[in-house]
């Protein structure tokens, strides 16, 4: 009788969890539904009856309107250019100076290290300003060049690839320094193909930060030529409402400029929760 | 030792590996060198000019003003100061209710996502999806759910509740409440007594409910990243410990409280170090959804330095909220930093435990914990 009383906790138990966590789910859940489904809507549905999820009636005028009306697709040719550039170049040049400040001994690693780790303190809104002063200043206001240079390195990307590289063991660098190998060989032929887990995960955290990125767009460049994704849609969001309230053709790009990140969320999602937890573990 | 040997006998590779350490690291360097360090000395120089926009902040154009731009923000009365008391206002009720409530909730969430439940994988999916997702977007979406006649006010008619105009209602909460009590007008001295430019019965406004939305906002996207954090840190708890306590009959409550709560003290402290970081950043959110409107109640400092810059051409005084911003983030941190450093703190052993680098036995370990791995 006891037994039964305990197995009859249990399950209640257990019930009782699984209502709050299908609750919480629906929260988190719903509302991206909504987006999509009010994405296919016409203007007047999406008012008036912005709970349904299905669209009466179905509509992809949202989306043709995206690709006539606006720059779309030269929005998303720019932040794929930006995204692809940073992505590739950060993932190269953090490993490198991971790989520097791991391995190499030399006079000032110390301090190049204590410097970076102090930079990487600095908050981003911060920056926001002397960015732009320094990019006019250079000449390359306005330019891809200054869209992406400043995004190249990041101090944090840094920091990861040299716990890494110290978590692997010299001993193979070794016998190939034996061997005759110079230290970029080593480096590129030897220890970047040890580093794969590292730098996948260094690749994700870039393109997701770069593809999101929207403040230093706003800094650096002001020609409506060079709109990316994020900053097009943001000013489609605040822009003015003279034709109604637009939340359809909104919805929509915000749908799709979400898709190439979820692809890769979903693609490398184990990855991506192992990548969080350990940059911050440190 | 090896290594020690074959450098005494061949100095020549010591040379070679000082040049090459500073050649792989020289890239990195020389950007953030460019595009932090020298800008950040510029915009110093400029928080102390009066330069507004035209030509080079090093040339003709900016004179050096002094402490003007500080004493604007800080001590004269104006709308400048008045502007920056405001956003401080708005941004000290944002930090007061996002960082307790994301903490303790992604603290929740990854409590109840740390058992051996069926699809527990999908569920934390779900719950990280949103910290994934661009601002822009998230944004927008929240801009649709809360609008007057969106998809929250009408849940609210449903229950036969009439849902405020959110995002265009500068009402502050705390008004609201006092209201309900049928104090809706400051008393005298509430009225007169200002500081930084805005009187202390509107300092004690609370959040707008326009704030309010982006406070749900700010847990919305945040309490996935950190529910990992805690995922990790749990992960990390030896599970004879609780047996052994259960064996010894402790309740649920009573293992979170004395096995769990103490075992992931210092996530709990990174977790709140990063959330007091990040609300005192608001920006993205601000400019995409109201610009600091209605009667600036979301206006943020940095926002406002944003704004005071690139639209006011107010270019010190914007320079000089970027620092004083700084400055109120920096004491924050030591001010976190020192309260959980005292001496009976049980979490001071960990971080002096080896580090975890990534795609270590250990982090692999959260790997496999992944949403992938639902039994």
């Amino acid at each position: 009788m006891n037994d039964a009383t305990a197995v009859r906790r249990r399950q209640l138990r257990t019930a009782i969890s699984y209502s709050i966590l299908v609750a919480i789910a629906v929260v988190f859940i719903f509302p991206f539904v909504i987006a999509v489904a009010t994405a296919f809507k016409t203007e007047p549905n999406a008012t008036a009856d912005p709970l349904n999820l299905v669209p009466s009636p179905f509509t992809t005028e949202a989306f043709s309107q995206l690709y006539k009306d606006q720059d779309f697709l030269l929005w998303v040719q720019n932040s794929a250019i930006v995204t692809l550039s940073v992505t590739f170049l950060r993932v190269f040049l953090d490993s490198l100076a991971g790989y520097a400040l791991a391995r190499l001994r030399f006079r000032g690693r110390g301090a190049a290290f204590a410097t970076i780790v102090a930079v990487m303190a600095v908050p981003g809104v911060v920056l926001l300003i002397p960015k732009f002063l320094m990019i006019r200043q250079l000449g390359i206001y306005n330019t891809y060049y200054g869209m992406i240079i400043p995004l190249l390195v990041d101090a944090a990307g840094v920091f990861i690839m040299k716990n890494f590289f110290e978590s692997i063991p010299v001993s193979v660098e070794e016998s190939a320094r034996i061997d005759g190998a110079n230290i970029f060989q080593i480096y590129w032929l030897i220890v970047l193909p040890m580093a794969r887990p590292a730098l996948v995960t260094l690749f994700i955290l870039s393109f997701q930060g770069s593809w999101n990125e929207l403040a230093h767009f706003i800094v650096s460049a002001q020609s409506t030529s060079l709109n990316t994704l994020t900053k097009g849609v943001a000013q489609l969001a605040s822009g003015q409402l003279g034709s109604g309230n637009r939340y359809p053709l909104k919805l929509a790009a915000s749908v799709l400029m979400t898709i190439p990140v979820a692809v890769l969320f979903f693609f490398f999602q184990r990855r991506i929760m192992n990548a969080s937890s350990g940059a911050v573990k440190e | 030792m090896l290594n020690r040997l074959a450098r005494r006998r061949d100095p020549g590779i010591r040379g070679h590996e000082a040049a090459a350490g500073w050649l792989f690291l020289a890239p990195v360097i020389v950007i953030l060198g460019l595009f932090l360090v020298l800008p950040i000395a510029m915009a110093v120089w400029v928080s102390f000019s009066d330069w507004n926009g035209n030509g080079s902040p090093l040339g003709a154009h900016a004179h050096f003003v002094g402490l003007d731009n500080y004493r604007h923000l800080l001590t004269q009365p104006g709308l400048d100061q008045n502007n920056f008391g405001t956003s401080l206002r708005n941004n000290v009720y944002y930090v007061l209710l996002v960082v307790p409530i994301q903490t303790a909730f992604s603290l929740f969430l990854a409590v109840i996502v740390n058992r051996r439940i069926r699809f527990v994988g999908f569920f934390r999916t779900a719950f990280y999806f949103p910290s994934v997702t661009s601002s822009v977007a998230i944004t927008i979406l929240f801009l649709f759910l809360f609008s007057p006649t969106g998809v929250i006010n009408k849940l609210l008619s449903y229950l036969g509740a009439t849902g405020p105009s959110w995002l265009y209602d500068p009402r502050g909460l705390f008004h609201v409440i006092a209201g309900q009590f049928g104090v809706d007008q400051p008393s005298a001295s509430l009225q007169s007594h200002i500081f930084l430019g805005v009187s202390y019965w509107d300092w004690l406004s609370g959040p707008s409910i326009a704030m309010c939305v982006f406070i749900l906002l700010a847990v919305f996207t945040t309490s996935g990243t950190f529910m990992l954090l805690f995922l990790a840190a749990l992960q990390n708890i030896d599970d004879s410990v609780n047996e052994a306590a259960a064996l010894d009959g402790a309740t649920e409550w009573r293992k979170f409280r004395f096995i769990t709560a103490p075992m992931i003290g210092p996530t709990i402290f990174t977790v709140v170090t990063l959330g007091l970081i990040g609300t005192w950043q608001v920006f993205d959110q601000i400019y995409v959804g109201t610009k600091g409107s209605p009667s600036n109640t979301t206006l943020t400092p940095a926002f406002l330095s944003f704004n005071s810059s690139f639209n006011s051409n107010n270019w010190g005084v914007g320079a000089a909220i970027a620092f004083i911003l700084f400055a109120i983030i920096v004491f924050f941190t030591v001010v976190t930093r020192l309260a959980t450093r005292s001496p009976d703190h049980v979490p001071r052993r960990r971080r002096f435990g080896p580090t975890q680098p990534l795609g270590t036995p250990d982090a692999s370990r959260v790997a496999s914990a992944g949403p992938g791995s639902a039994p």
